[in-house]
């Protein structure tokens, strides 16, 4: 598809006027961290940040979200009956996306929609948001999205990508969706011939700095009881201490609790993200756990991202490589030396875990 | 696009004790909206979610057969938060049903063959449904030998007494039914441990037969290597599986074993394909 120009001067009276059709989402610093959060009033999206600390998972797929509401008064007609919560599903943009954020949605997508079952919440606020991806330049030293199925100018679950071209951006418009929010944003300049070597120049300079890489050639072909009992498990998991921040903090993450709330006579049902990192996550009403232990949960963890989603879906790794969890542990597990463990192992060679 | 997380509305219509410790109730459900019970088409061996307003969502094996109608039936033993507060629930309390869930027992697989329901403890409600679904005049000819092992702790533990009571006095279905102990002398079945009435009472392995086994993990744990003592082959012995759930469609993430999702993928398995996966249950 075609290559738009936007100059600088044309930014912020572009995003203004698409604000008249879609509610935009951008990065905003707040104390010290950025987060996505609507643009109101003018606020321009801030660029400067090299990614939020926390994914935008959460603006299709919320850290809690109402799916009901009911009552529990008898003199109400439908009483303990539940009902659909108000939705705002209008169109919305997200301005400067990353692209593993992005693809990170396709990945999760797999699990929402399937043949037999779709999430409404989560299809429903994926296909209301057009997603406006900004193509990294200067990946910081944990990010390894070329070997997890990304890139820096990765194109998967965006609409347009942008590519700061100095005084202006040239944006790739992939799909329909983009194009239809270009024409809100009232930007048309069709980019000079060079754009496309411009584009790819860039690319070829972002991924050339990303330097660090998890090896995932051999996952599927291992038997999967072989990887489950490897003994270096034990290692991996000792200093965990189940906080959960990488499962919070992971764009592909989707793991959920439901619970009622009930204040007085009326309440609601909710979707919450849940964590494999908490024993409560599969405790039994017996008491039985089946991943009652550490090395249990911290195995599932790994075990579902780089083996079990691979083998079911044949879609590469559960990990677009955004780094955040080797950033954010508090005591430094890190996925790409997990991933060279299983993809290294070999179940007879695997004398003394402690070496590897 | 049909909301899988909105339960289907319905009346509890009757509640029945069905053991001595009086943690057992058996709920029958009528659907506020007739024909939300033609959307409720079930098989024998899946399961759905009770919700209960206000507490929350209970993953529970439907007791009932799909050949009986106007009604669904579950049994459900006081263990947490949903269960204990359903077990104070009445007749004519509202509240909501979502499935069915899951999968079932291979029926057309089994259809000619000989069947053994090998169940244990309170375990034993979608195995009520295979049963009443077996011996439906409709089905009946469609399998060769039944045979059910069913076991509790005593007599009074035993679930649906009245209808295995029936069923002992039919000729197309060998009971087995046996207690740990009993103190009560005029008790006139077996005594002993499921495994080891398996080992006595079970029909010999051949590709003629299914083991149908559910029960507690212990009873599964110590039955397993008498069917293999026995010589079934792995293929025709099928588990029905248990995890805590929570969406009931494979989404939510927490019952897998392995790649498979026992909410979704199962809850029923033939033990070659547990053999594959790691044993998260």
């Amino acid at each position: 598809m075609k290559i738009i120009q936007i100059d600088k001067s044309q930014w912020a009276s572009g995003l203004n006027q698409a604000a008249a059709a879609y509610r935009l989402l951008g990065p905003l610093k707040e104390k010290e961290f950025h987060s996505f959060k609507p643009l109101v009033n003018g606020a321009l999206p801030d660029f400067s940040c090299l990614n939020t600390r926390l994914s935008p998972k959460a603006l299709v797929y919320p850290q809690s979200e109402v799916m009901f509401d009911y009552s529990l008064d008898e003199s109400i007609e439908d009483h303990h009956q539940l009902r659909e919560a108000a939705k705002d599903y209008s169109p919305r943009a997200v301005i400067g996306i990353r692209p593993c954020d992005a693809k990170a949605f396709v990945l999760v997508r797999l699990n929402f929609d399937t043949p037999d079952y779709q999430d409404p919440y989560w299809l429903r606020a994926y296909e209301s948001t057009t997603f406006i991806g900004l193509g990294c330049e200067a990946p910081c030293s944990a990010c390894f999205c070329t070997s997890a199925g990304c890139g820096p100018y990765h194109e998967e679950g965006l609409d347009v990508l942008l590519a700061d071209a100095g005084d202006h951006y040239l944006a790739k418009v992939i799909t329909d969706k983009g194009a239809a929010f270009m024409e809100a944003a009232g930007w048309k300049a069709a980019a000079a011939k060079e754009a496309e070597a411009t584009l790819a120049g860039l690319r070829q300079a972002a991924e050339a700095r990303i330097t660090s890489f998890v090896p995932t050639d051999n996952l599927r072909s291992l038997p999967n009881n072989d990887l489950y009992n490897a003994t270096f498990w034990e290692d991996v998991s000792f200093s965990c201490i189940n906080c959960g921040t990488c499962t919070y903090s992971c764009p592909t993450c989707w793991c959920f609790d439901i619970q009622d709330e009930t204040r007085g006579r009326s309440g609601v049902r909710m979707k919450n993200w849940d964590s494999c990192m908490y024993p409560l996550f599969t405790l039994h009403g017996t008491g039985h756990n089946p991943r009652g232990t550490k090395l249990q949960r911290v195995r599932q963890r790994f075990m579902h991202k780089l083996k079990y989603f691979v083998d079911k879906y044949d879609r590469g790794i559960q990990c677009v490589g955004c780094g955040r969890c080797v950033r954010l542990c508090p005591v430094n597990i890190d996925i790409r030396r997990v991933a060279m463990m299983m993809n290294g192992f070999a179940a007879s060679g695997e004398a003394c875990a402690i070496e590897s | 696009m049909r909301n899988p997380y909105l339960p289907y509305p319905v009346r509890i219509d009757d509640v029945t004790v069905e053991t001595e410790d009086k943690n057992l109730k058996t709920f029958k459900f009528t659907f506020l909206d007739p024909e939300d019970e033609k959307r409720f088409a079930y098989k024998a061996g899946q399961f759905a979610e009770l919700s209960v307003t206000g507490k929350g969502e209970i993953p529970i094996g439907i007791a009932s057969s799909p050949t009986e109608k106007g009604f669904v039936m579950f049994t459900v033993n006081k263990v947490g938060l949903v269960s204990s507060f359903l077990h104070a629930m009445k007749p004519g309390d509202v509240m909501g049903i979502r499935g069915p869930m899951g999968n079932w027992y291979p029926w057309e697989k089994m259809e000619g063959k000989n069947v053994v329901i090998i169940g244990g403890g309170f375990a034993f409600t979608t195995l009520r449904s295979s049963i009443v679904y077996m011996l439906n005049p409709e089905n009946r000819k469609k399998f060769k030998d039944i045979h059910v092992i069913y076991g509790a702790r005593s007599p009074g533990m035993l679930l649906y007494r009245e209808e295995l009571a029936a069923w002992e006095r039919r000729d197309d279905i060998h009971m087995h039914i046996t207690v740990d102990a009993a103190n009560d002398p005029s008790w006139k079945y077996n005594v002993g441990f499921v495994p080891a009435v398996t080992e006595k009472k079970a029909p010999p392995a051949g590709n003629d037969t299914y083991a149908i086994v559910c029960g507690p993990p212990i009873m599964i744990k110590f039955t397993q290597p008498v069917l293999d003592k026995l010589g079934y082959p792995h293929d025709k012995i099928i588990m029905s599986l248990e995890n805590r759930m929570k969406c009931g469609i494979g989404m939510c993430g927490r019952c897998n074993i392995g790649k498979e999702f026992v909410c979704k993928d199962g809850p029923v398995f033939t033990l070659e394909q547990l053999n594959q996966t790691p044993r998260e249950y």
